[in-house]
């Protein structure tokens, strides 16, 4: 550890202006600096504990830059093979009914490889959350292309920018499942300022009381960063994502109760 | 009952907590069955109809990491899609049962029963250094009794076990004895995911890890608990071998066509024996050199093109002259055509 001087001066309970939630591990996250997953950890842990729901939570992390969510969250959690995370934690929720069932995927694990699971648990109205981390970019392999890349966005296997024409389009995924009957609520939101986070931790919130009243798939999808991916600096990246991702992946409720 | 269908009533017997499957020939009547027969009603079993044989087997994960007893079946091409996931099983060391209801292979291959898929079964499938329990069936009350024996050995040792059946005793009829009904399990072994208490550290089910070290000594606390697999649980039956100068070594329906050649042959004055293994992983090794020590020629019988005698090879170790036979493609080999070959490659060859 780094000694920082005067660090035990100014850690002192009177200057305390925020706790993380002990639901949070302190090992150290594998995250690039700047990165959106320790926000999207650190509020959907925030809503676990605050729901008292620690010793009623089971999580499904993927293949990704997320793969060692059990690392980071203080719950019980399995971690799945690439893009099975819906249909592993479909069985989860089938035989243990009672306890809060999510899935925590990136957009290459949920919209390439795990396109079917995704959409059959969806259509079968899986009472599960699936949180969707889209940064448009493979991050954990080097920052290849992924499904949800944009047109003429650079990657390391698009390098002179993504050609819809032998590429393909970017997916929107979230629109395809809000679509389908078995979603109940469906939402697209980010955590790059600290009204975002507000946004997409009440969106969390109301996802764990949906699946206490047993009302079928709630989906989020987190548009999220990638600085090193994406060769910017995290703030770049966050100008970057409000200026070019957004306008594809507009930020809101694609679908709401009818309360 | 058809073997199907007794894998189906007998997994609801055994208190199986779930099922997940997608329809192949020739195991389909096991989804039909489960889903006519309605468990959720009766024992709390829950049975699904996934999207595909890669859902189904990470279904069998999620399940399993619960503790739960979780069962999947298929036939060969969606046993090939399985095996990413059975990898993945085998590497979190969780307990499940798999029913391949083996057809003619490769590719699309044939609807009619083989045994092509011995390698694929017991030595690996998927990747990685790992090793699934396989019991082979040969009558329909086996194929009952091995859902139980399966769970058995799956929770003993936190390991797949694997029943490799074949499209002909999947589909025939025999009379079959059932157990009675167990209940399903009220209590869920420390390791499982069921939601972090106080009292615990969390449960974290996986086949990771980024360490090589810690992946190196993962894998040999895998090929150990393999080993005592080996020393504890290798099932095998015998046939007039007590006075045999000649053995044919057969398993599942291969076996059962080769109880009848040992018969027409011994008719004929020649004096052979039958070994017939149950458990293919762990292989009869031990017992398998023993009898190469008594007898002149050893007859590998499979409907493959000779998978299992490399195994019956490496048994033998030299000591006696080995031979495969086996008709291909979802034929199944006539008794008279095991004691011709017999004849013409172990004693005339």
């Amino acid at each position: 550890m780094l000694e920082i001087t005067g660090i035990k001066e100014i850690i002192k309970p009177e200057n305390l202006a925020y706790r993380k939630t002990s639901l949070l591990t302190d090992n150290t996250m594998s995250y690039c600096p700047g990165c959106g997953h320790g926000t999207a950890h650190r509020i959907l842990a925030e809503v676990i504990d605050e729901e008292g729901l620690k010793s009623q939570t089971i999580g499904v992390s993927p293949v990704g830059c997320s793969v060692l969510l059990y690392n980071y969250i203080d719950i019980d959690i399995q971690q799945a093979a690439h893009g099975r995370a819906p249909a592993v934690a479909t069985a989860i929720k089938r035989l243990l009914p009672d306890k809060f069932v999510f899935t925590y995927q990136g957009d290459g694990d949920l919209a390439a490889i795990g396109t079917a699971e995704t959409i059959h648990a969806c259509n079968r109205g899986e009472n599960i959350l699936i949180i969707f981390v889209n940064n448009g970019i493979y991050g954990m392999t080097g920052g290849q292309m992924a499904p949800t890349t944009l047109a003429g966005m650079k990657s390391t296997t698009s390098p002179h920018g993504r050609d819809v024409k032998t590429m393909g389009n970017p997916l929107k995924m979230t629109d395809i499942v809000a679509t389908l009957p078995g979603t109940y609520y469906v939402t697209r939101q980010s955590v790059h300022t600290p009204a975002n986070v507000r946004k997409t931790k009440k969106a969390i919130r109301k996802a764990v009381q949906y699946q206490k009243l047993d009302r079928g798939t709630c989906f989020i999808e987190i548009v999220s960063n990638c600085p090193s991916g994406w060769r910017m600096t995290p703030t770049q990246s966050n100008k970057w994502m409000e200026e070019t991702m957004f306008p594809y992946y507009p930020l809101g409720d694609l679908k709401v109760p009818e309360e | 009952m058809k073997g199907n269908e007794a894998v189906a009533e007998a997994a609801i017997r055994a208190g199986a907590d779930g099922y997940f499957g997608y329809p192949i020939t020739p195991q389909s009547e096991i989804l039909e069955y489960l889903m006519e027969a309605n468990p959720a009603e009766t024992t709390g079993m829950v049975v699904l109809q996934a999207e595909s044989e890669v859902a189904a087997i990470n279904m069998v994960y999620g399940g399993a990491a619960c503790g739960k007893k979780v069962m999947t079946s298929s036939s060969s091409p969606g046993i090939s899609l399985k095996q990413e996931g059975i990898s993945y099983i085998a590497g979190a060391e969780l307990p499940c049962l798999i029913v391949n209801v083996v057809r003619g292979g490769p590719g699309l291959g044939t609807i009619q029963p083989a045994q092509s898929d011995y390698f694929q079964s017991v030595k690996g499938g998927g990747h990685g250094d790992y090793h699934l329990i396989v019991l082979a069936p040969a009558s329909v009350q086996e194929m009952a009794d091995f859902v139980d024996l399966g769970f058995e050995l799956a929770f003993k040792y936190r390991n797949p076990v694997l029943m490799l059946s074949d499209g002909a005793i999947g589909q025939m009829m025999e009379k079959v004895y059932l157990s009675p009904q167990k209940e399903r399990l009220k209590v869920f072994a420390e390791w499982a995911t069921t939601g972090k208490p106080e009292t615990r550290e969390r449960n974290i089910i996986t086949s990771l890890d980024l360490d090589p070290n810690g992946q190196e000594i993962f894998n040999h606390k895998l090929q150990e608990k393999y080993n005592v697999i080996r020393e504890n649980e290798v099932r095998y039956e015998e046939f007039q071998t007590e006075d045999a100068e000649y053995l044919l070594v057969a398993y599942g329906t291969s076996a059962r066509v080769c109880q009848k050649s040992v018969q027409l042959a011994r008719e004929q004055g020649i004096k052979v024996g039958l070994l017939r293994p149950i458990t293919l992983f762990p292989f009869p090794t031990k017992r398998i050199n023993e009898l190469a020590d008594k007898v002149k020629g050893i007859l590998s019988v499979e409907m493959s093109a000779g998978q299992m005698v490399e195994d019956v090879l490496l048994s033998v170790n030299g000591k006696t002259d080995v031979r495969h036979f086996g008709r291909l493609g979802g034929i199944v080999t006539t008794p008279e055509e095991v004691v011709e070959n017999l004849k013409s490659n172990i004693i005339g060859g």
